[in-house]
């Protein structure tokens, strides 16, 4: 790699952050340890920019950080005000749009969203709830899927398909309609190829595919953004290759 | 009545047709999924696992596919599936009481199958025939002007079971209302004159093909959809890409609420738009072609296939195309299924090879990696007629026409209340005034130029140009008069735009369901200012925050029309700041019912 002097460049909100060639504005920043806000962006996989957290300001225009690719000279700007009111009114979308009861959720401390929205603020949903009616999928012996969560990150989809190599899931539908689906002649996770030790059931940014029988092994108060705000974790969402699988 | 199990051996032979006269790609399914439904009427389970299997995809995949498109159906549909158009031209001309007729007469209820299996009856968005409406479809097949009687006459033939082919042809009759001709309309050339004249020029100036590119350059033409792309940036950048096969796709989703300019190109002037994809392959260097048609004008294909199949006899199309063994150049054509974001130019191409029909992300352009990643040029139908004549006529002619950075004439499809609806050919630089008396509008208060993701036309702005320096329009010019609401015209687009988001990116999937519900909140009578507030943010979030265009124009109508139009909002608010939506008393409903009590102390009265 080279050196940080022949590096090109950009700006985020006046800081020089320093970028390889092919780095989208998101990567380069969180490699350099600068936090943009951003859910469905995971370190492992290709971004796709559809939670549109992430939004910046550059060049006048609006535009997701994640797929944006970096260029030198580049000023970016995205911790102003109006940006930042974006954001929460964003993720406000989100929480009305499922069904999010942070108090007895299990993924709670642990959970990407319920992160962002401290972070970024938000003290009330404000917009009216949907309240969809989600069934969940108990049926597989060793995980569970509460839908009523989903935000349509499409990481696990990503997940399954690249890194799993099986495809257990995928969205289907359209609109608000868009839902998250199982590969399997019933539908169902039992009768899908999904292990326990796939990425997919790693990678739920949410509550939505849970490990059953380990819900509350980490206590309320001790999980990880408990301790620290997810933006002062930025070095943990950096690029990095996907992990060798087992053959 | 089609029964709601099919027979396992009738399926299969309907999954083996569709796969058989598409092939097994994956690029297919939206195809093999279409023409499955054909014959069956929906697609039972045993067919989409038929089909997973047969195009080595997953179940999920193709259900998720099913569940994309609106005029694919896993669960069992009448005999009869009639779908009304739901434009707002439509509602205005009385489609609203014609559906409740209709369901009345047949004992159905909108969007479930009647209990005898006999129709199912539901809205679709507008089918592009808003200048004899109400129009609706009955198994794909296009009725028009349907007033009570027709309505009534339509009910008669499905209780009588007739096959739609001895329905009267009357019913079927679609007119052409070209109310004003101008020089596409006027000069329709001669199949293979421009390609000729486009050949010729480049052995005249021994250029070769890139004479064909600078001639679009110079004729300055601009996309005719709406969004106004540089035609001829397009098409070189699509010709520098050192990969080949390039690909040449015409978009003819014409899905935009209020145009149906496309509708009579594809039917009267099909050679024209053939002729323009040719002349556009021959400039490119493209050898694949595709037409992506809109599910609405299924009715369209045969005869745009025997089209295509006499071009090929006359060696306009297929190798040695005019007699030049360097030119190869085909064209196919795929069919939507309903979904007005595949208007989008990625999405389309998404759609093209069978998926989920969901804009990409730019960069890459299509013209570096469109259809199947391979170099691909996406135009308007409308665009392609333009291109064919500048290839004959040239630029310097093109440009004799309209204003200094919009050249040439646009096609509006006129429609609302005016007099003669209908398909006007202007230069550009005409003006709504003008327009508004050449259709014989009075007492106009609006004009929505451009659909509901154009811009909506007060009074004082009727002496502004359709000109892409002033007023940008994929050609829908639907006029309002002053007996419409248009609080009402907002709402219904809300709806429109909530039905339509394609569900990838935050701010349009939950943005535009909840722009309707605020919507349908203040047509209640229970809005409130705050809630008009509400309106003009999130507006402004859809038009920074989303993925495509399409997203970003959600907001529009509401904007527009709240901008112009404010008291027709302000008169339907409560009169506090902030109004509950949530309706407490009405949530005490079944309580009461359970209990068989409605006096006064069983109700939350008004002094919350």
């Amino acid at each position: 790699m080279s050196d940080a002097e022949s590096r090109p460049s950009f700006t985020l909100d006046g800081v020089e952050v320093p970028f390889d060639p092919g780095q989208t504005v998101l990567q380069a920043a969180l490699a350099a340890g600068q936090y943009i806000p951003h859910l469905c962006y995971h370190p492992e996989f290709k971004p796709h920019g559809s939670c549109k957290v992430c939004t910046v300001r550059t060049g006048g225009h609006a535009a997701t950080s994640c797929t944006t690719p970096a260029r030198a000279g580049m000023v970016v700007e995205s911790e102003t005000e109006e940006v930042v009111a974006e954001r929460r009114m964003l993720v406000q979308l989100l929480f009305v749009e499922g069904n999010h009861f942070c108090p007895s959720c299990e993924k709670s401390g642990h959970c990407k969203l319920q992160a962002v929205a401290y972070d970024l603020g938000m003290t009330s949903p404000r917009f009216d709830h949907f309240f969809p009616d989600r069934p969940v999928d108990a049926s597989h012996p060793e995980i569970l899927l509460d839908f009523n969560r989903c935000i349509l990150c499409e990481l696990c989809v990503r997940a399954s398909a690249e890194v799993d190599g099986k495809q257990v899931f995928a969205l289907a539908g359209r609109g608000m309609g868009k839902h998250l689906v199982v590969n399997s002649a019933s539908g169902l996770l039992r009768d899908s190829a999904v292990a326990a030790t796939d990425k997919a059931v790693d990678v739920c940014p949410v509550g939505v595919i849970l490990r059953k029988r380990v819900g509350f092994a980490v206590p309320v108060g001790q999980r990880r953004f408990d301790e620290r705000p997810i933006s002062a974790q930025a070095s943990d969402y950096a690029p990095r290759p996907a992990p060798p699988r087992d053959p | 009545m089609p029964p709601a199990r099919i027979e396992d051996d009738v399926i299969a032979a309907a999954v083996d047709r569709a796969v058989e006269s598409w092939g097994s790609a994956p690029t297919q399914l939206l195809q093999v999924l279409r023409e499955t439904q054909e014959p069956l009427g929906w697609l039972p389970a045993g067919a989409l696992e038929r089909i997973a299997r047969a195009l080595d995809v997953s179940i999920a995949r193709v259900r998720g596919v099913v569940a994309f498109y609106s005029f694919l159906y896993a669960e069992p549909q009448g005999e009869y599936r009639v779908l009304f158009s739901d434009d707002v031209t439509d509602r205005m001309l009385g489609s609203g009481e014609r559906l409740r007729e209709m369901c009345e007469r047949l004992w159905a209820e909108p969007g479930k199958p009647s209990a005898d299996g006999l129709v199912s009856i539901d809205r679709t968005a507008s089918i592009g025939l808003c200048d004899q409406g109400p129009s609706l479809l009955v198994n794909g097949r296009p009725l028009t002007r349907i007033d009570a009687a027709r309505a009534a006459q339509v009910c008669e033939l499905m209780l009588s079971r007739t096959p739609l082919a001895q329905w009267p042809a009357e019913l079927f009759r679609i007119e052409d209302n070209v109310r004003r001709r101008g020089v596409l309309l006027d000069d329709p050339i001669r199949p293979g004159e421009g390609i000729r004249a486009a050949i010729a020029r480049g052995e005249a100036t021994g250029t070769g093909r890139q004479a064909m590119l600078d001639e679009i350059k110079q004729a300055r033409l601009l996309g005719r959809g709406g969004a106004g792309f540089t035609t001829g940036v397009k098409w070189e950048s699509c010709a520098r890409q050192p990969v080949e096969p390039r690909i040449v796709v015409c978009n003819a989703d014409e899905g935009e609420p209020g145009t149906f300019k496309d509708r009579l190109l594809l039917t009267r002037y099909a050679d024209l738009v053939f002729e323009g994809m040719t002349v556009a392959a021959w400039g490119i260097g493209a050898t694949r072609g595709f037409v992506y048609l809109r599910g609405e004008y299924r009715y369209l294909l045969d005869a745009l296939r025997e089209t295509l199949a006499r071009r090929r006899r006359e060696g306009l199309l297929g190798r040695g195309i005019a007699g030049r063994a360097d030119f190869e150049f085909d064209v196919e054509i795929h069919v939507g299924a309903g979904s007005y974001v595949c208007g989008e130019a990625s999405a389309l191409v998404e759609s093209l090879e069978g998926k989920r029909g969901i804009p990409r992300n730019r960069p890459p352009r299509l013209a570096e990696k469109g259809y199947l990643l391979l170099p691909t040029v996406v135009n308007n139908v409308e665009s392609y007629c333009a291109a064919a004549l500048i290839a004959l006529h040239g630029a310097a002619w093109f440009c004799s026409q309209g204003t200094p950075k919009s050249s040439g004439t646009k096609l509006l499809s006129v429609s609302g209340d005016c007099e003669r609806p209908g398909i006007y050919e202007y230069p550009f630089g005409v003006t709504v005034r003008e327009v508004l008396e050449a259709c014989g509008a009075r007492d106009t208060i609006a004009v929505q130029a451009g659909g509901p993701s154009g811009v909506c036309l007060g009074q004082d702005e009727f002496d502004r140009r359709i000109a892409f320096e002033d007023i940008e329009t994929g050609g829908a010019f639907v006029v309002f008069d002053g007996t419409r609401d248009m609080f009402e015209i907002g709402r219904h687009y809300a709806h429109f735009f909530a039905d339509e988001s394609c569900g990838f990116c935050t701010p349009c999937r939950v943005g535009t369901s909840l722009l309707r519900n605020l919507m349908d909140k203040i047509r209640d009578g229970k809005g409130s200012q705050h809630d008009l507030q509400t309106i003009e943010e999130l507006g402004r979030l859809l038009a920074r925050a989303s993925h495509c265009g399409l997203g970003e124009s959600a907001g529009r109508p509401l904007l527009g029309t709240l901008k112009r139009f404010r008291p027709a909002y302000e008169r339907r608010l409560g009169s506090s700041a902030v109004e509950p939506a949530f309706d407490l008393d009405g949530a005490l409903a079944r309580a009461r019912r359970m209990t068989g009590r409605d006096d006064p102390g069983a109700h939350l009265g008004d002094e919350r």
